[in-house]
């Protein structure tokens, strides 16, 4: 395994500037019609806390006219990165890209977890072995009543952000073999991303996904060398961490031969549909990433391309449909899950209000900004609520994780399941062994 | 009797002040108006504060994390939808109307001056601070006070997002009816201060048709009411005088606006044309044959070209021009009247027809003219907007004028406007990087509004004066016109403390002004 070995060094005030002369600032007009769709200027009015006052301060730090100091820096970093603003934006302003260009010129954010997080970045989520270990001893605190005791000990905010956390299941996802072949006729030959919350917290959902895949005529292969698909370090600014995992992903699913490169995290398949963007400049990867980038599809989407093989059962449930952020903006995803939930007789389908608003989970956004990240979720089960439903349906770790923690701490007590969670039962073939 | 208010000593001191509360300020206020001394500005600060003393009072009224002075904060709040920038000292942001009040006393105590912000979204530097002072945002006052269905009226605050009333009474059959294309942005106080339009203006008039009554807060920190709660209060029409006072007379806090109900059926088509004179021909047989459509909306190639860079929505991209017609009504009117347009369409060369199927094809055609202007940016890094209106009758003339200019001036300007109202939004396109183009963009601009203005329409349809076109607002108005414009605004703000620098032409003071990134070139927008 190779070590990491480049790295970030802190830039001094004012210097790379130069670096965020970006196109993109300057297809930025200054109409105003992403405001009201930014979760943070909807809860806090103020325009430094929008998608244009953003643009603003960063063109304002290319131009040189204020510093990328620490207030500046705390405008991007109350940032969800929910791309809710591209959705809205007429001019097709890469927000994203902005936002990235900018945290990348900060480093990593200056929270108070900072430590806590690089050590995540750097050594954590770029090694998959190391990342089962960890959650294997999280697993074992949880079920020797280690957590019980800690519980009465620790401080409430730590608490608090304990209880974030779902119970580490007893498997991790941890496929056989590296190939599976496709179960009646094949249709095709794709690989799959484990990813690195999905195949510890998620085990099961990667599971229903390979059993959907299979049973729909998929080849399915599942690389072994593949990695964290880097998406949280490129939100935080680890700009050259994410690049060396995203040459990693590229060799070990191009390697694979498939037709398609299978995500069924909207927040990883966002990130490695932009690899083609972050590797642009990389001479001896730059047409392999836009290759890769070609590839990479959501489970809902390629499914739907696909179209179904199996009629799904019937499954009788109310459910309400969660749009991820990282789908319906980042990937313009909203139909397809819409239209495969549809495609199980039985399920009844209710829209929540607003279901394509953030929910605060945003990555370890909900870690950071608690108070920003609970007002969002208090708002968004408050519109689940109004649903009635049995279950939402959310194909995302990250939203799934926030939702359940919004149904233990404000109600409803409602399930949350994965898209490939409900197609896996209608098959009859999902759920843990 | 309300308390009768005390006038400003040695303000002025011939005034003629009004009894009679009820009858020219609806509830609890009372004017003053002030018959000479109109230009004096005895601006007479109580105490000049130091700025940080201000910062401090202001926080306590409105909480430390809605006051901004850091530059890093501030800096946000230099420029609107417009180009024009000029950085305010501090920003504060007000939770109801009685922190409002507090606010534009404190101001008034320290002597700086006041600029209302809506949502940003205007289009002529109306919410740039071109002299500092305080930018006082009223985005934080958004709350939909009442909703009154069987009066069909609804109070609402100044910050509530236009589209937001709308959806509040949608599933009840009803609407509200200026309709900027700025709609899922602008704010309601902002649609009133500039007296905004939209593509629906042709059929249901603008925001002052709709606006039955406002509550406001005069320069001295007063909070009056202005106008009623029903159509045609008696007295001299304040509110009216009001609505499209660019914040210059006071701040608006409440709103009382009509509410409309739905038509019973609404059809829209899409006109394809291969050329200009084509499309602008239409427009003139269509309101020629009687027909009054609900909206008519020209774009041009540039601009489909944008919309469909940016955000697609499958407008022919070959096409020199397609037109929106929208025809609401009764069914069997709207049928009739449909099939009279398309005959019109195709008589004047339109290549294509097409009806839109459903609400889903209606709304598609609609979002790409609502996001036209945001779409421009994919075209082009910076673009100059006019806001010219002529009689519908020389619009095929102004059209061919328009594009003239723009060969004349070697600039490309994109056409998308609301053609049945004849006004004209030629977007002059540019990069405020490349050194000489403003000058020529400025200029060509000039010629556009002269040429407007000699067809015998005006400098403005809908985006106000703001900073902006106060150059040219001597193209319109006499020197008799303009101080009797004064003499009004004399008599709400004595002390021009409320958005001083805008409509009327005058130095802009002390404040940095500049266009986008580059220097402000001097003398040229003041
Ligand atoms: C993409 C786009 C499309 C547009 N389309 C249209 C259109 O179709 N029709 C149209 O008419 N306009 C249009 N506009 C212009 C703009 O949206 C309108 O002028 C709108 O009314 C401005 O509202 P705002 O809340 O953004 O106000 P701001 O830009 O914040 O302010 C506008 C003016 O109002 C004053 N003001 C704001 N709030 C208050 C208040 N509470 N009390 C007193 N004064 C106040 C400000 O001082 C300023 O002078 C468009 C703009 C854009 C960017
Ligand atoms: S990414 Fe989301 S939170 Fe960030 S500016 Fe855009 S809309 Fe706002
Ligand atoms: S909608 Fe797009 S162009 Fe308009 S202000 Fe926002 S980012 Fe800029």
């Amino acid at each position: 395994m190779t070590q990491p070995n480049e790295e970030i060094s802190a830039l001094p005030p004012g210097a790379g500037s130069a670096r965020l002369d970006l196109p993109e600032l300057y297809q930025c007009v200054h109409c105003g019609l992403c405001l009201d769709q930014c979760p943070t200027y909807r809860v806090l009015r103020l325009e430094p806390e929008s998608p244009r006052g953003r643009i603003h301060l960063v063109k304002a730090v290319a131009e040189g006219r204020i510093e990328p100091n620490q207030r500046f820096a705390e405008h991007l970093d109350l940032c969800l990165m929910c791309r809710a603003c591209e959705t809205a934006c007429p001019s097709g302003v890469h927000y994203g890209r902005i936002a990235e260009a900018a945290r990348a010129l900060l480093g990593p954010p200056r929270w108070p977890g900072r430590a806590l997080a690089l050590l995540c970045f750097r050594h954590l989520l770029p090694y998959p072995t190391r990342l089962r270990w960890m959650a294997s001893v999280l697993r074992l605190y949880q079920r020797s009543g280690a957590q019980r005791l800690a519980s009465r000990l620790v401080p409430r905010r730590i608490r608090e952000m304990e209880s974030l956390l779902p119970a580490v299941p007893a498997r991790f996802f941890s496929p056989s073999s590296e190939i599976f072949p496709a179960l009646g006729e094949r249709r095709t030959r794709v690989a799959m991303l484990s990813g690195c919350v999905m195949s510890t917290l998620f085990g099961a959902v990667n599971e229903a996904t390979l059993s959907v895949l299979r049973l729909n005529g998929c080849e399915v292969v599942i690389p072994r060398r593949q990695t964290c698909c880097a998406a949280l370090n490129l939100h935080n600014g680890e700009t050259m961490m994410a690049k060396r995992m995203a040459r990693k992903n590229i060799d070990a699913f191009l390697a694979a031969g498939v037709e398609s490169v299978i995500v069924n995290a909207a927040g990883c398949g966002a990130a490695m549909k932009e690899y083609a963007h972050l590797l642009r400049d990389d001479p001896e990867y730059a047409a392999k990433a836009e290759r890769f980038s070609s590839l990479v599809k959501d489970a809902s989407e390629f499914l739907w391309e696909l179209g179904l093989a199996l009629a799904p059962r019937r499954v009788e449930l109310r459910v309400t449909y969660q749009d991820p952020c990282h789908l319906a903006h980042a990937q313009r995803i909203r139909s397809q899950p819409r239209a495969l939930l549809r495609a199980i007789p039985g399920l009844e389908i209710v829209e929540m209000a607003a279901s394509d608003r953030c929910c605060g989970s945003a990555g370890i956004y909900n870690l950071t900004h608690p108070d920003m990240s609970q007002e969002l979720l208090r708002e968004k089960m408050q519109a689940i609520a109004a649903t009635g439903a049995d279950v939402v349906v959310a194909p995302n770790p990250g939203c799934m994780l926030q939702l359940d923690y919004g149904a233990r701490r404000y109600g409803p007590k409602i399930k949350v399941l994965h898209l490939m969670d409900l197609l896996g039962q209608s098959y009859g073939a999902a759920g843990p062994a | 009797m309300a308390p009768v208010r005390q006038p400003d000593a040695g303000a002025s001191s011939a005034f003629v002040q009004l009894t009679e509360t009820r009858r020219f300020a609806y509830a609890q206020g009372r004017f003053k108006f002030f018959a000479s001394g109109l230009f004096s500005f005895s601006a007479r600060f109580v105490k000049p504060m130091s700025r940080q003393d201000l910062i401090d009072e202001l926080k306590e009224i409105v909480g430390d994390r809605y006051v901004l002075s850091a530059k890093e904060d501030v800096i946000v709040y230099e420029q609107d939808a417009s180009i024009l920038q000029a950085m305010p000292e501090i920003v504060a942001l007000p939770a109801d109307v009685q922190q409002v009040s507090a606010v534009v006393k404190a101001a008034r105590r320290s002597g700086v001056p006041i600029v209302p912000r809506g949502s940003g979204t205007g289009l002529a530097g109306g919410a740039v601070p071109a002299e500092g002072g305080i930018v006082l945002s009223l985005a934080r006052l958004d709350r939909i006070l009442k909703i009154d269905l069987a009066n069909r009226v609804a109070v609402v605050e100044p910050g509530v997002i236009n589209l937001d009333i709308t959806k509040a009474v949608a599933a009840q059959g009803f609407f509200y009816a200026p309709d900027p294309s700025s709609q899922a942005a602008c704010s309601i106080g902002g649609n009133v201060a500039n007296n905004s339009g939209g593509p629906h203006t042709l059929a249901y008039g603008v925001t002052t048709n709709h606006v039955l009554g406002v509550e406001v807060v005069l320069s001295d920190g007063e909070i009056v009411w202005l106008g009623a709660m029903v159509p045609d209060a008696p007295g001299y029409d304040l509110c009216g005088a009001f609505v499209g006072s660019e914040g210059t007379l006071g701040i608006v806090t409440k709103v009382a606006v009509r509410l409309m109900a739905q038509r019973e059926a609404v059809s829209t088509l899409l006109a394809v044309f291969d050329d200009m004179d084509g499309a602008t021909r239409t427009v003139v047989d269509i309101t020629a044959a009687g027909i009054i459509p609900a909206a008519l909306e020209l774009m041009d190639q540039l601009s489909i070209e944008a919309v469909e860079r940016g955000a697609p929505v499958g407008y022919p991209r070959d096409a020199a021009a397609v037109l929106l017609v929208e025809i609401e009504g009764v069914t069997e009117h709207t049928q009739r009247a449909m099939n009279l347009a398309s005959a019109l369409c195709a008589r004047n060369g339109a290549r294509e027809v097409k009806k839109a199927k459903d609400d889903h094809e209606r709304e598609l055609l609609w979002k790409g003219r609502k996001g036209a202007f945001g779409a421009l940016g994919t075209i082009t890094p910076n673009y100059y907007v006019q806001d010219g209106v002529v009689p519908r009758s020389q619009l095929p003339r102004i059209m061919r004028t328009v594009a003239d200019i723009g060969k004349r001036y070697g600039l490309r300007i994109a056409n998308v406007f609301h053609a049945g109202d004849g006004n004209l939004h030629p977007n002059i396109l540019f990069d405020l990087r490349h050194p000489g183009e403003l000058e020529r963009v400025i200029e060509a601009g000039a010629a556009i509004l002269r040429a407007c203005v000699d067809a015998g329409g005006s400098i403005t349809g809908e985006h106000g004066i703001g900073l902006e076109k106060k150059a040219y607002i001597g193209l319109l108005f006499n020197d008799q016109d303009l101080e009797a414009m004064a003499r009004l605004r004399q008599s709400f703000d004595p002390e021009r403390r409320l958005n001083p620098a805008k409509i009327f032409p005058s130095p802009a003071g002390c404040g940095e002004l500049r266009v986008g990134p580059a220097r402000m070139p001097a003398g040229l927008w003041i």
